[in-house]
């Protein structure tokens, strides 16, 4: 038998996790003893009894959310809308990086990118503000150059199938200039030596583009769109919530999981069902970050997050 | 050559001002409402520039500064403690995952990470907060919770890893102490890092309505942001319920409501946005360390 060997810290390193005591307690309270919390998810809660005071119900809360219509209408529109914000975001983030890098003058390249990176800096309850003046049914601006050309004006508030649209737009505008940073730097990191050698051989502006440019941001995109996809299951609740008014015409496309789980707790109060349908995102979340992480790491380990 | 070359430049350019344009145009939109007459805006909607200059609802706005300035008051004092506080913490946690040869410190890492993978959600937090810890309707609700972020705290230690060795250990052979070459030595040389994750901690504090929303009754303290959010809410709420009765609508008319939401919006919005463009460059280093190593 191997005899049992003590691991005897030494001073400094009892020094070094001392340092760490406190914000390991604040994890400890904030981050895990809401894992335990988990169990509201089989639960009646009720708010008199507490946690362990309600009675157990077993699967009851998903088997009740798994078979309502619901489901079906938040997972898709969560699935259906990120999908795109993915696909748009990252191709018009690396159009804009495109096109600032052919701009000769510094000068001009810096003001552009400062005026794209600001409403980065806006929260989704001022960028409301903004989209209210142009959709305000009866003084937006919408309405105004509708009924300009003759055209009867929306109640763009109530009018779901135009929302998809609405908050893609707003998305991107919100990080078009902050996502063009990434692309735009690993443009400016390629080796000019390729640019001469093209230029040796004839190559015109849309052909370095196309054979030089691009496949040098492969590797960047692929990550950045894999780890995008693992948090696929998460919706952006500013931007679903703010912008909308959470107004109940428009659930039809605009409510997400991130939105029906508020609901179900701040509004229906209903504690048990939106436990497990937060239990039921977090769950399925962790599998795809889990997923793409490992598919990253075959790409380039370095990229990969643990 | 050189002409065409000129033509290409020019129509960059060009393609960027209109695209630049349009994403300034809520902006601008947001401003000229603001310093629009609410007649203007009742007969000609609003519009990209105003018809006339009007200063009404700004006046209409610092007539009753009171819920604007327990918004501030509130919103200063939790983003200052909270971004202070978190850069502190989040440090200490980070200086021990950089150090190279600590025993034991591959657990403390898996602690940190599991949070980044899998959370319990909304409820039980929520559940937590209020009905154990009683931080609802308390300025600590902002604070405390958010202190420690994965995110933030790896990208510290990646950065504390870049710094050499060596200056760690010459330290040790004077025999400081772990804390006398955290504070004297890590820290000074991590100054951008620091000041990365001070600005994004900011940023997410003075952008905050979620908090308020879910945990704050009392109106004094209320964020900058929640306050806008109501305001949006509860003048269309008046609105739409206006035709109730005669006397409501009488009362309605001596409120510029759409002027004044949008001057509240600007005395909301306005000062972050003139300060926050200056530090572009750490928002900018903060997405680029972040998002190529977690």
């Amino acid at each position: 038998m191997k005899q049992k060997k003590r691991v005897k810290l030494k001073k400094n390193e009892l020094q070094a996790y001392s340092m760490a005591v406190i914000p390991v307690l604040l994890v400890f309270v904030f981050n895990y003893l809401p894992m335990v919390g988990i169990v509201i998810a089989f639960k009646n809660y009720k708010f008199g009894r507490g946690i362990w005071g309600s009675d157990w119900v077993g699967f009851d809360n998903f088997k009740f959310f798994f078979k309502s219509s619901d489901f079906t209408r938040i997972t898709w529109n969560t699935l259906y809308m990120n999908f795109i914000f993915i696909v748009l975001g990252t191709v018009s983030a690396i159009a804009v990086a495109l096109l600032l890098y052919h701009i000769k003058s510094r000068k001009m390249t810096k003001i552009y990118q400062t005026i794209m990176i600001t409403p980065n800096f806006i929260s989704w309850v001022v960028a409301s503000y903004m989209v209210y003046a142009f959709l305000n049914p009866r003084y937006g601006m919408v309405n105004t150059i509708l009924e300009m050309f003759g055209k009867n004006s929306v109640d763009w508030y109530a009018k779901a199938d135009a929302w998809p649209l609405i908050l893609t737009i707003a998305y991107i505008w919100k990080h078009v200039g902050m996502d063009s940073v990434l692309y735009y730097a690993s443009l400016m990191g390629i080796d000019s030596t390729y640019f001469e050698a093209a230029e040796v051989d004839g190559a015109n502006r849309f052909q370095v583009v196309k054979s030089i440019m691009l496949p040098m941001l492969v590797p960047l995109i692929t990550i950045l769109t894999i780890m995008k996809v693992g948090g696929i299951f998460n919706a952006d609740f500013g931007l679903f919530y703010q912008l909308t008014r959470d107004s109940g015409m428009l659930y039809k496309t605009t409510d997400v999981i991130d939105t029906y789980i508020f609901r179900a707790m701040r509004e229906v109060g209903d504690m048990g069902r939106s436990a497990a349908v937060g239990l039921v995102q977090s769950v399925v979340g962790l599998i795809l970050v889990l997923t793409t992480n490992h598919i990253v790491k075959k790409f380039n380990a370095d990229n990969a997050l643990f | 050559m050189k002409k065409k070359s000129r033509v290409t430049q020019t129509i960059l350019n060009l393609t960027f001002i209109i695209f630049c344009s349009m994403i300034a145009i809520p902006f601008v939109m947001l401003v000229s409402a603001s310093l629009s007459s609410e007649q203007d805006i009742i007969d000609y909607g609003y519009a990209i520039f105003p018809r006339s200059i009007s200063f009404e609802a700004y006046k209409y706005v610092f007539k009753n500064p009171k819920s604007i300035l327990d918004a501030y008051k509130t919103t200063i004092t939790f983003s200052v403690t909270q971004t202070f506080l978190s850069v502190l913490l989040s440090a200490m946690f980070a200086y021990p995952l950089s150090k190279p040869h600590l025993r034991g410190k591959k657990y403390l890492n898996f602690y940190l990470y599991f949070t980044a993978l899998f959370s319990g959600g909304l409820v039980p937090s929520y559940i937590l907060q209020t009905r154990y810890l009683h931080l609802n309707d308390t300025i600590w609700v902002y604070i405390i919770p958010g202190l420690i972020g994965s995110y933030h705290v790896f990208m510290m230690r990646t950065f504390f890893k870049e710094i050499p060795y060596e200056i760690t250990e010459s330290m040790m052979m004077d025999g400081a102490s772990e804390y006398t070459i955290f504070f004297r030595s890590i820290v000074p040389l991590s100054k951008p890092v620091l000041a990365t994750v001070a600005l994004l901690k900011f940023l997410g504090n003075w952008n905050s309505w979620y908090t308020t929303m879910l945990y704050i009754d009392n109106a004094e303290l209320y964020s900058l942001q929640y306050l806008l959010q109501k305001i949006l809410r509860d003048i269309a709420f008046l609105q739409e319920h206006a035709d109730l009765s005669m006397s409501m609508i009488m009362d309605l008319m001596d409120v510029p409501t759409e002027t004044v939401r949008m001057a509240m919006a600007i005395v909301v919005a306005g000062p972050a946005l003139v300060i926050f463009p200056f530090f572009q460059k750490y928002f900018v280093k903060g997405m680029t360390v972040g998002a190529v190593k977690g």
